[in-house]
This record gives C-alpha cells, sequence and structure tokens, in this order.
C-alpha cells in the first residue's frame, strides 16, 4: 500500500471552492487533464455511490465511484472502479479546511492504492503531481485574486 | 457550549513549528499573554497528562491539562483544570498540516468550553483573538527572532530545509568487549535523496553486533554507532521516497550498522512500513531474527513435513522462532539448549528434543532422537565448536546451514568431508536474501503474517534502556538471555 498526499492554499473562501469540487461529474469544468464526465445510470453527481466515468485527454478512460460526500466537512472520498493506469485499492479523499486568517482555503488531497512495486514512484509522481497537483494548481488559478 | 476556531499559515516548515509547539511549556517563549509559566512536578513538557501552571500578563492564573500528543499527526489536545476565569469544560486541539506545494504549515486552533451565560461573547474573542491569533503572531515573532520564519514573498526552498535533530545513542569507540560501547550525544541530519529521518521507539539486539563490535565483522570504522534493526516512526523523507510517508510506523533489519540511537536517518530502501498488528516493540524483535527464520526455512532449505530438523542455541532468539515456524511446517524438530530452563522454554515453542549441553556434544543425542538417522537440515548460529558434531549429526544428504558463529569463526572444512554423506553446506548471509525491495517485502510480509496467525509468537523478557547496551551485551555474550533483546531509546 503507498500513500501519496497533496495540499495547498487555495486564495478563495472554503465555500466557495467547495460548490467547484462538489460535483463529482464537474471535473471537465476545473481540472486541466479531464475531456468529458457523465454520471452512470442518470443518478445525481452527490449522491454517495454515484459512479462518474470520464475520458482524459490523453483518451484514457476511467470509472470511479463516490464513497462518502460531506458539505458540513467540505470532505469526499472516492475510489476507482476501472483505470489503465494499473492501481487496485485506490481510495483518494479531497477535503477542504477554511483559513481564518484572511479568509483562504487549505486544500488536501491524498490516496491510498497498491500497484506492482517497481512501479511505485513513478505512480506516485504521476498521481501526486500530474493529478492532485495539478488540480490544485488549476483551482488556485480559478480563484486568483 | 461556545466553539472557537482559528487557523493560519505559517511560513516555516512543519517539523520547525512543530518543535515548538509540542512543548507544553514553550508559551512563555513565543505567546505575549502568558507571563510565566512551569510545568507541576517537573515532569517533561511532553508527557501526556502534564500540568502546566502558568500567569498571564493580566494577572489570571491557569491550570492546563496535556491530554494527548501525536508526533506522526501533529497533533496535541489539552484543557483547564482549573483558572482564575469563569471558563468550564474547555478542551482545545492544535492541529498542523504540511503544505506540500510550498513547505508551509498549516495550523488549526479549536476548543470548546462554556461560561456564565451573557458572557460568551467577550470570552469568544479574548479565546479567539486574544489567545489563538495573538499566538500566531508571537510565534511567527519567535521563529523570525530565530531566522526559522521565512521572509515574506520568498519562495521555499524545494529540498526539505529543517536541520540536524538532537539523538543520542551509543557507538563503538574501539573494537573491543562490551566496554567499548559508550553513551553519547549525536546528531541525525535531514534526510537526502533516498533517505528517510526516523524516531525510534525500540532497537533490536543481535549477535551480529557482537561480531561487529568486536571487530570480526568490519561492517563499521570506530567511532561509529552499533546496530542493525529497529523500529519507530518516519519523521520525514528525502527526495525520490514513495513508500513512506511521515508519521508512518517502520521498522528494518539491514547494514550498515547505525541502529543503536534514537533519532535516525538512512537509506529509506530497506525500511518497510509496520501492519496495525504488530507493534513497535515485536516489529524490533522480529525484524532480524524473524526474517532470519524465514529465508533459512523457506529459501536456504525448503522445510517440509516430516524432515527432521536441527536447530542449536534453540531458545535464542533465531531459535524460537526457528522451533515455531519449522514444527508449524510439519518438521520434527530437535533442538541444543545450554541449560534446563531453556530446554523447557524451546519445548514450549515446538522443539520435541531439546538436548542440553554446555559443550557443544550434542551428535549422539540427535541420532538417538532420529532412529540413527540424523538431521535432514542443521540451523547453526554456534560455528567453529559445534562443527564436527554438526557433520556427525547430518544424515544422509543432510544440509548444514552456517548462519551465525557464536563461539567462533568456522575453520576451513575440505570439500571431502561432505563427500562422506553427500552433505550440502550453506553458509548464508540474510541481508543478501533481502537486498531486493521486492524480495525484502515477500520476507517481512510472512513474518508479519506468521505472527498474525499465531504460527510466530514473540515475548520479549530482556529490554534496556539504551544507554545500558553494553549490559545488553554482557547478558548476551554470557548466554544469560532467552529471546530477544530491546534497547529503548
Amino acid at each position: 500500500m503507498i500513500k501519496v498526499y497533496v495540499s495547498s492554499v487555495i486564495e478563495a473562501p472554503a465555500d466557495s471552492v467547495w460548490a467547484q469540487i462538489r460535483d463529482f461529474n464537474g471535473l471537465p469544468k476545473w481540472t486541466p487533464f479531464v475531456a468529458e464526465s457523465r454520471i452512470e445510470g442518470g443518478l445525481a453527481a452527490d449522491k454517495v455511490g454515484c459512479v462518474r466515468s470520464f475520458r482524459l485527454k490523453d483518451g484514457g478512460v476511467i470509472r470511479e465511484q463516490l464513497l462518502t460526500l460531506s458539505d458540513y466537512d467540505f470532505q469526499c472520498t472516492y475510489s476507482i472502479l476501472e483505470s489503465p493506469m494499473g492501481v487496485e485499492n485506490y481510495v483518494a479523499t479531497l477535503k477542504l479546511t477554511p483559513v481564518t486568517d484572511g479568509d483562504r482555503t487549505f486544500a488536501e488531497w491524498w490516496a491510498e492504492f497498491d500497484c506492482a512495486p517497481e512501479r511505485e514512484g513513478q505512480l506516485a509522481q504521476s498521481i501526486g503531481q500530474g493529478v492532485f497537483q495539478a488540480g490544485l494548481d488549476a483551482l488556485k488559478g480559478l480563484f486568483r485574486r | 457550549m461556545i466553539r472557537v476556531t482559528r487557523s493560519t499559515l505559517i511560513d516555516a516548515p512543519i517539523e520547525r513549528v512543530w518543535a515548538v509547539l509540542r512543548d507544553f511549556n514553550s508559551h512563555t517563549a513565543w505567546h505575549p499573554a502568558v507571563a510565566e509559566s512551569e510545568i507541576e512536578g517537573g515532569d517533561p513538557p511532553d508527557q501526556v497528562g502534564c500540568v502546566r501552571r502558568f500567569t498571564l500578563r493580566d494577572g489570571n492564573l491557569i491550570r492546563e491539562q496535556l491530554l494527548t500528543l501525536s508526533d506522526p499527526e501533529h497533533v496535541s489536545t489539552y484543557c483547564i483544570l482549573d483558572a482564575t476565569l469563569p471558563m468550564r469544560r474547555y478542551v482545545a486541539t492544535v492541529q498542523l498540516k504540511r503544505v506540500t506545494d510550498s513547505d508551509r504549515t498549516f495550523w488549526h486552533w479549536q476548543s470548546t468550553f462554556d461560561v456564565p451565560r451573557g458572557r460568551e461573547r467577550e470570552f469568544e474573542h479574548l479565546v479567539g483573538v486574544g489567545v489563538y491569533e495573538g499566538g500566531f503572531e508571537g510565534l511567527r515573532r519567535y521563529l523570525r527572532r530565530s531566522l526559522d520564519l521565512r521572509p515574506s514573498g520568498v519562495a521555499a526552498r524545494p529540498a526539505r530545509i529543517v536541520g540536524e535533530i538532537p539523538s543520542h545513542g551509543v557507538i563503538v569507540e574501539r573494537f573491543g568487549g562490551p566496554e567499548v560501547l559508550r553513551y553519547q550525544t549525536l546528531s541525525a541530519p535531514a534526510p537526502g535523496p533516498g533517505e528517510v529521518r526516523i524516531r525510534q521507539t525500540a532497537i533490536g539486539v543481535n549477535y551480529i553486533d557482537v561480531y561487529v563490535r568486536a571487530g570480526h565483522y568490519r561492517m563499521l570504522e570506530p567511532p561509529a554507532p552499533l546496530g542493525m534493526e529497529a523500529a519507530g516512526e518516519v519523521l520525514d523523507v528525502g527526495d525520490g521516497v514513495a513508500h513512506l510517508l511521515p508519521g508512518d510506523r517502520v521498522a528494518y533489519a539491514c547494514p550498515p550498522p547505525g541502529a543503536y540511537v534514537s533519532v535516525r536517518t538512512m537509506a529509506a530502501h530497506q525500511v518497510v512500513v509496520l501492519p496495525d498488528h504488530v507493534d513497535d516493540e515485536t516489529a524490533a524483535a522480529v525484524m532480524l531474527k524473524g526474517m532470519t527464520a524465514e529465508y533459512l526455512l523457506h529459501r536456504t532449505y525448503r522445510v517440509r513435513a516430516g524432515d527432521t530438523v536441527l536447530v542449536h542455541a534453540a531458545a535464542g532468539g533465531v531459535g524460537l522462532f526457528l522451533c515455531q515456524w519449522a514444527k508449524a511446517l510439519g518438521a520434527q524438530v530437535v533442538g541444543t539448549v545450554s541449560s534446563e530452563d531453556k530446554a523447557r522454554l524451546a519445548r514450549a515453542h515446538g522443539c520435541e528434543a531439546a538436548i542440553v549441553t554446555r559443550d557443544y556434544r550434542f551428535a549422539d543425542a540427535v541420532r538417538e532422537a532420529t532412529g540413527g538417522r540424523g538431521a535432514d537440515v542443521i540451523f547453526d548460529g554456534l560455528g567453529r565448536a559445534a562443527a564436527e558434531e554438526n557433520l556427525e549429526a547430518l544424515a544422509l544428504c543432510g544440509h548444514w546451514v552456517s548462519y551465525g558463529q557464536a563461539t567462533g569463526p568456522l575453520e576451513a572444512i575440505a570439500a571431502e568431508r561432505l563427500t562422506d554423506k553427500s552433505a550440502t553446506l550453506s553458509r548464508p548471509v540474510l541481508f543478501h536474501y533481502t537486498a531486493q525491495r521486492a524480495a525484502l517485502a515477500e520476507i517481512a510480509g510472512r513474518v508479519f503474517t506468521a505472527l498474525h496467525d499465531g504460527v510466530l509468537h514473540v515475548d520479549v523478557h530482556h529490554r534496556y534502556p539504551l544507554a545500558a547496551a553494553a549490559e545488553a551485551h554482557r547478558d548476551l555474550e554470557a548466554r544469560r538471555t532467552t529471546g530477544p533483546l530491546l534497547l529503548l531509546p
């Protein structure tokens, strides 16, 4: 089991940032790497258990299931059902915490998963930097003051 | 009930901020509202349960008790015991988190409490602004004075910028007996690329440490710290380390020596994360000895049901594991020990026939116990003194596995001596079997599973303060111990 943890500070109130990311079908709106996304079976995009199927700009298709969503804690978790990345038991959490000093947001994004040992370094890099950091950077750009 | 929450960002690495905040008595140094403070009874200021008694600059007196403190999670909680202020049921939490993309620290400070009706607003302001926001500014000033706070607008350095952390440990002053071990202050540098820094909680003592101390194995140049095995918690990691995170509980058994220390910076390659069911002391007791048993029984020789296995020093650290595991694999286990007490212990761990001998004469007894056939495999940590008897005690086509030399190095053995029985002689070393991370993970994983399933069971009877390492060595060499020995920093 390896863990990837990334955190950053976004210059906007937590409820504004949360409004953007609580939409489980909204990745194409704010990430630089997702081309299109849909929720399977016509479920609501904030319904725990719903599955998003999205296509990356590089062509890969990923299916992820929403496991928890808390508007109170500004936090959601999800797992990967199918992906071309070669990971197993992948569970990720995205969490926001208000920074009262300056009305900013502390954003954390982390995942735990299993993979072939020789791929750990490369996957930690591509998920930590290529997905999580890139996503947080995009949010920072969206809310630049 | 009032809830007050304040949070901020500090332009310094989390390790630096936590080093200050984890000290429950440090607030006199940095909090502008605190006049004087002391820990009652002289307890250490990071000991859960300790009480700080302090006066505020406005004259109020408060006693607060530390309820929890977690270094890996950078969180502490405390409560007010009594105060000259009308605050009741005050419980507060201080939580730090790392901002990974700018090497800053997120500081979250929250409390709940009750005050007399009508004074809520007054106290919410007192705590939120006077205590928490005032504290944030106070800590910034304090870090700025010690040059630990980056000027605003300056980008964080990408590498870890935390410096050395004080450590203490036991070094070999020169090669020799236990008297060459010296306890002294050391330091653990920030981890470089591929490295990890570990706050160690339990350290394993092994016979290999005796060989290294005596100079039989030239694995260090004195003066240098001794030790191959320990468990603890990850403080921080250098670039390129993907399998460890700060806060992970970990353990290792590997060269180079250097484990007899409280905080260690080392290559991360051989460090494994512990499952929840293996506590730190167990890990420090099983990493080297359990992994040794694993490779001896599954790799050097593959023990099968019905094999007759001879285990020397059957009540020793590795010996007890070999007995338990070989028995679970269906082998008939014969052992040698140096006393009746040790024989009882070995029998309780699966050794069917325990031969008591203090002069390394056992071949006749082994033949007797095996109906004249001898042992299919001998796991020999004794070395020189047992060599001739081992050849005697071996069955035809038997395998003599010499993995240690407690009585001195083996003398040269003519290859023809093996012909007498079509015998095989192996001279394996654990660290060759664990050199590849995939193999290490497999071997360690099998040991953890064996612990979980009850195949291996560890009782630690011998714990010493780290400073008493020489005493541990004396006891080990005098054959006064059974099972694993631990040093506690």
